[in-house]
């Protein structure tokens, strides 16, 4: 029962972990219908420019995944404008060729990460990591904690963005109806890049996540490929809450399996609960 | 087609380019490998890399083999097993090269052996676990200190039950390194009667290993047995330290692979003490031979050039070592026929800068020299520690041995 009771706990914290790295995913493809699969690249490119900062000023890897946050803004902004002008703007199967365009990004800065940093593992340090919260025999990992703790603010802020902000309903509105935001005399492309910018401006606090929660390496990227994905698409495309309860549901399944089943069936869990969902609800946890 | 693949995948050819007058008026005698140099692997691959390439400016100062400069064809395998064959097809066939290297790992060497046997040639491996037990090669030889297949896991277990442990936990990644491990393990515990308690197989990519550590803390184990890969081995002993394993725990580590990298020993610092762990070669007093330290004093120059590992215990004396023994043979039978090599390699022992090394029929070491250590006193961020003796102090094998076991594992950690 402790056992039990322990890897819910674990799992709830992994699981917002999970929506931190991939609430930028929601609105770049949930949104936006950008085939980003560079977007795990983006977020360990964001790992490695924490621990720069981390290393070389000893600045907390909070602060600095806050203080690369505009650079990635201006990134994704940048981005945007380079794949809609190469792709988006010139046909209908965009989305097919953009997704070679943005593997092609992902590999470009895997090769730019291991020019630069080499190919070793990088770390951070903080006063946070490597110890733990105690309650009774039960013990918590802080690193975890905090994970917890800015995965949920920032899922949240940007819920309370999209929602509530006249920027955030234009960002939505786009997502709904391109044409009609036209006629109504906006440009989509400009609201769209500014989603972008927004989704990856975002993965500089998420990068800083990944890497207080474990050490990074140039290639670690293909390791959240499947996760990010499968969380966005179980969750309903675009839907920012239903994220955190999808990384929520897979974190908490992925801890139970790992502790009470046996390790091996841990990564067959994301996929078989994407499946599960699907059969039930074909537009997701809180798609519509 | 499947040239172009092949020519896609190479990324550099390493050439010599100096020497004298009368080794630039023979051809060069190539030597020809594969190296990991983007992927997984490329750490140790690099590091192999430039104490194969020291050796080879050693070499050729010294008038080279057979009065001929030696030259290395490299190719990057990506640290992939579907690049080598046709590497090596290449390196054979096109480049026509005198004598092959393994790449560095058990992953890209494997799927090479079938094309080494079939045509008959030399292999000189590098750092691979059993990959020539079901081939049966017999121009294999390894330059690792494995020794026989269960040694391994023996030794660790030697230890353990020196210290009262009477069952055991298995944590192993679902890898072919540490499957071959884990195997191993479970092999020699059943012998003993050592009953084990928690067996579990992690997959490649697991982000938190709080859960885990858990459970295996839950099942009371007195030894842990933990075979994992360089970003595991970090997450391991993270969520060991914060979860906590239990005071049953005796012993703790075996075959964790990164705990031997600068950059992970440097990134984990004062979380490594206490973690009994395999090793090839340390500061230790007994490990120095004949121009050790004049190798790590070259070494240690151009590793911060090359951007590899500071350290270099791991790979660079081994892949010196490689080039040492090639440069024997030669020497001896002064003639690059390969079979004529392969009977002085497998009838003679070599004196190298990792010590003498003897091989068994099958290619590995006659013996042992995998050293199993415990880390001690290490403090956090602080490369340079490593340098000094004292800080991973040799349990086994016995006559390399520079301490004994601090049991149990959580007294060891302070």
């Amino acid at each position: 029962m402790d056992l039990l009771l322990g890897a819910v706990v674990l799992g709830v914290l992994l699981g917002c972990f999970y929506a931190a790295v991939s609430v930028g995913l929601s609105v770049s493809f949930g949104l936006l219908d950008v085939p980003h699969v560079a977007h795990p690249a983006f977020l360990v490119l964001a790992s490695y420019g924490v621990y720069q900062l981390n290393e070389s000023y000893d600045i907390d890897p909070l602060l600095a995944g806050l203080a690369i946050t505009p650079l990635f803004f201006l990134f994704g902004l940048l981005a945007y404008r380079i794949y809609y002008e190469t792709f988006e703007r010139r046909g209908s199967d965009a989305a097919v060729r953009g997704i070679a365009f943005f593997f092609g990004i992902a590999f470009i800065i895997e090769v730019l990460i291991i020019l630069q940093f080499g190919v070793d593992q990088r770390s951070v340090s903080a006063t946070y990591i490597g110890k733990s919260w105690r309650f009774g025999e039960f013990r918590i990992p802080i690193r975890q904690l905090v994970a917890f703790a800015v995965a949920l603010a920032l899922t949240v802020l940007l819920a309370v963005y999209l929602s509530k902000t006249f920027m955030g309903r234009a960002i939505r509105a786009v997502a709904q109806d391109e044409e009609a935001l036209r006629l109504m005399g906006a440009n989509p492309v400009r609201i769209k890049q500014f989603a972008f910018g927004i989704a990856t401006a975002v993965l500089g606090i998420a990068g800083a996540l990944l890497i207080i929660v474990a050490p990074v390496e140039p290639t670690l990227d293909r390791a959240y490929i499947g996760r990010t994905f499968c969380v966005v698409v179980m969750a309903g495309l675009g839907s920012i809450s239903g994220t955190l309860i999808a990384a929520i549901i897979l974190g908490v399944a992925e801890s139970i399996v790992l502790t009470l089943f046996g390790a091996s069936w841990a990564p067959a869990i994301s996929f078989a609960m994407l499946l599960g969902v699907l059969a039930v609800r074909p537009q997701g946890l809180l798609g519509r | 087609m499947k040239r172009r693949t092949f020519l896609g995948g190479a990324m550099a050819v390493a050439v010599v380019g100096h020497g004298s007058s009368a080794l630039a008026q023979q051809p060069p005698i190539k030597i020809g490998m594969s190296m990991p140099q983007t992927g997984g692997l490329a750490g140790g691959g690099k590091a192999s890399l430039l104490g194969i390439e020291i050796w080879r400016d050693d070499v050729n100062a010294k008038g080279g083999l057979l009065g001929r400069k030696v030259e290395l064809v490299v190719y990057d395998d990506k640290s992939s097993a579907s690049e080598t064959p046709a590497i090596y097809a290449k390196l054979v066939d096109v480049d026509k090269v005198d004598l092959l290297f393994a790449p560095y790992a058990t992953v890209p060497t494997a799927p090479i052996m079938p094309f080494v046997k079939q045509r008959g040639l030399l292999l000189m491996g590098n750092f691979s676990f059993q990959v020539n037990s079901k081939v049966g090669h017999d121009m294999w030889f390894n330059n690792a200190p494995w020794g026989p297949a269960d040694s391994w896991a023996a030794s660790f277990l030697d230890l353990a039950q020196k210290a009262g442990g009477k069952n055991m936990a298995l944590l192993t990644a679902d890898q072919e390194f540490a499957q071959n491990l884990a195997l191993t393990a479970r092999d020699v515990a059943k012998k003993r009667n050592i009953p084990i308690v928690f067996d579990q197989v992690y997959p490649p990519n697991t982000v938190e290993f709080s859960s885990i550590i858990r459970a295996l803390k839950a099942a009371k184990p007195d030894i842990v047995y933990v075979a994992s890969y360089p970003p595991d081995s970090a997450g391991i002993l993270r969520a060991v330290n914060e979860i906590g394993i239990g005071d049953s725990v005796k012993i703790f580590g075996g075959g964790m692979v990164g705990l031997q990298f600068a950059a992970v020993m440097s990134n984990l610092g004062s979380l490594l003490n206490g973690v009994v762990n395999y090793n090839t070669w340390l500061p230790e007093k007994s490990m120095y031979f004949d121009g050790t330290k004049e190798f790590f004093d070259k070494y240690t120059k151009r590793a911060v050039e090359a951007k590899v590992d500071p350290l270099g215990y791991y790979l660079a004396p081994f892949g010196y070592a490689m080039g040492q023994m090639i440069e024997a043979a030669v020497g001896a039978t002064k003639s690059l026929d390969q079979k004529g090599i392969a009977k002085y390699l497998r009838e003679n022992e070599h004196k190298t800068i990792v010590g003498p090394i003897a091989f068994s029929a099958d290619g590995e070491r006659k013996e042992t020299a995998t050293l199993q250590a415990q880390f001690r006193g290490v403090k956090d961020k602080d490369i340079e520690q490593f340098r000094s003796s004292g800080k991973q102090v040799i349990l086994f094998p016995d006559k390399l041995k520079t301490g004994e076991l601090i049991a149990p594992f959580e007294a060891a950690r302070n």
